[in-house]
């Protein structure tokens, strides 16, 4: 049944040292040091001012504990399972016939302290939301088992300095098995996280993986306008689908569990396909769904960008400028 | 006798002072040279990750780990590197030049460096070495 995604962000990460095989979302680092190269899929909806997260850790059998950190724009007020299709349904929307989606989806694998905001169970994963620094939430994952690669620091870092909400979720594979859950069983997390700046999380889908590993990840906003997206177009980020979202796909979505926060009204519904190496993926998606226009460069991980491309500017209108310059 | 000028004088007690220092320097006897260099790992990075050291001197490693994980410096050639990027030992710090650094803490080794040429600076924890988590010493006569 499910397998795929991940949460506002997508994902990233870790793994409990102690073990094996069990497992989180794509992007992940295995207990052996291998790396999962999974697609993933996630969904982030905005709507009237809150955006709900949805992705699916899946269990990838064996015994111990495996686990992901992802981080998010904001404080979430409700973590809870999610509906049962809603992944498997938007996928449905725009990827036919819905045997090559189905070809698509690969199990989903799935300053101080960090201050524990909430804890929760859901089946077999162990949710815990932290806030903190990234040292400090480097620091907790590493007293609580998980196995953090050598570009942890840099990337927690860069998370934290816009949003030190982060959410650690560890697979429990004993108690998945325990309650009858095989391989490539999906866990859906839904996390309502009340936000005017939404943004997901891309970069850390490189999380522990080569500059030649190719992540690939399907990421879907339901959004109440068409919404404008930061960046557009780069390398291995391309626009699948964007149009409203029709009507039965509506009426689908808020009929599965956890969906009836979705409006009567229509929605704008865009897919974005993520496959390209690790190395071109150092930046975050940001989202204006309110309609204005103007998505944060900030939100998307590239405040620098701006004055980097004020230097090209000035320094190609030079030599644009000089040889209009003829001596007299 | 004539008398130099005061500026003129001035110039070249400075340049002989100067002269003398660097002569001293460069004769005195190598092994007598020990220094400190602190070196910060952040980011799995080493900064500074490129030193310059005369032959035969001790260098003292102060050693800061401001990541959240693990991490290692090792002093040596290709072939120490090799070796520890393949070998299993959980931790160091009993031989010269290796040395295990837990997150959040400071430690330190000391590495003498008798022939010149370049030693290499590398971190073996899963994965760091490749990542780039490496340096040199260049070694000067």
């Amino acid at each position: 049944m499910l397998r795929i995604l991940r949460p506002a962000g997508l994902a990233v990460v870790f793994v409990a040292a102690i073990a094996s095989p069990a497992l989180a979302c794509a992007g992940l680092i295995g207990p052996n040091g291998t790396v999962n190269l999974v697609r993933t899929t996630t969904l982030a909806a905005h709507h009237d001012g809150v955006e709900h997260y949805i992705t699916a850790f899946s269990f990838q059998g064996g015994g111990g504990r495996f686990g992901s950190i992802v981080p998010l724009p904001g404080v979430p007020t409700k973590v809870e399972r999610g509906g049962d299709w809603t992944l498997q349904r938007l996928i449905r929307e725009t990827q036919r016939p819905l045997e090559e989606a189905r070809a698509l989806l690969l199990p989903a694998v799935a300053q101080d302290k960090a201050r524990v905001i909430l804890e929760t169970r859901i089946d077999a994963l162990d949710i815990t939301i932290l806030e903190g620094g990234g040292a400090a939430v480097g620091r907790w994952a590493r007293e609580h088992g998980f196995v953090l690669p050598p570009d942890a620091p840099e990337i927690l870092d860069y998370y934290a300095s816009r949003s030190p909400i982060f959410m650690a979720a560890r697979f429990d594979a004993d108690a998945a098995r325990k309650r009858g859950q095989q391989v490539g069983d999906g866990t859906p997390i839904h996390l309502t996280i009340p936000t005017r700046h939404p943004w997901v999380p891309l970069r850390i889908l490189a999380l522990g993986k080569k500059s030649s590993d190719v992540v690939r990840a399907d990421v879907y906003l339901l959004t109440d306008a068409r919404p404008a997206l930061f960046p557009r177009l780069r390398p291995g980020l391309s626009l699948r689908h964007s149009a409203p979202a029709s009507s039965e796909l509506m009426r689908d979505l808020r009929a599965d569990k956890g969906m009836a926060w979705m409006p009567v009204g229509k929605m704008w519904l865009t897919h974005l396909a993520i496959n390209g190496p690790a190395s071109d993926l150092s930046y975050d998606l940001a989202v204006d769904a309110g309609g204005q226009g103007r998505p944060s460069r900030d939100l998307a991980g590239l405040a620098g960008l701006p004055l980097l491309m004020l230097g090209v500017l000035l320094w190609g209108a030079g030599t644009v400028t000089l040889p209009r310059r003829r001596p007299e | 006798m004539a008398r130099l000028p005061r500026k003129t004088f001035v110039r070249a007690a400075l340049l002989a002072a100067t002269t003398i220092l660097i002569a001293a320097v460069l004769s005195t006897p190598s092994s007598a040279t020990t220094q400190t260099i602190a070196v910060t790992m952040r980011h799995s990075r080493f900064a500074p990750s490129h030193f310059i050291v005369r032959r035969g001197a001790t260098v003292r490693f102060l050693i800061t780990n401001a990541d959240p994980i693990d991490h290692e410096l090792i002093l040596g050639d290709e072939t120490v590197q090799r070796r520890h990027e393949t070998g299993t030992e959980p931790a160091h710090g009993t031989v010269p030049g290796e040395v295990s650094v837990p997150p959040g803490t400071t430690a330190e080794t000391s590495y003498t460096f008798s022939r010149a040429g370049i030693v290499l600076i590398g971190c073996h924890a899963r994965g760091h070495y490749d990542y780039g988590m490496r340096g040199a010493v260049l070694v000067v006569y």
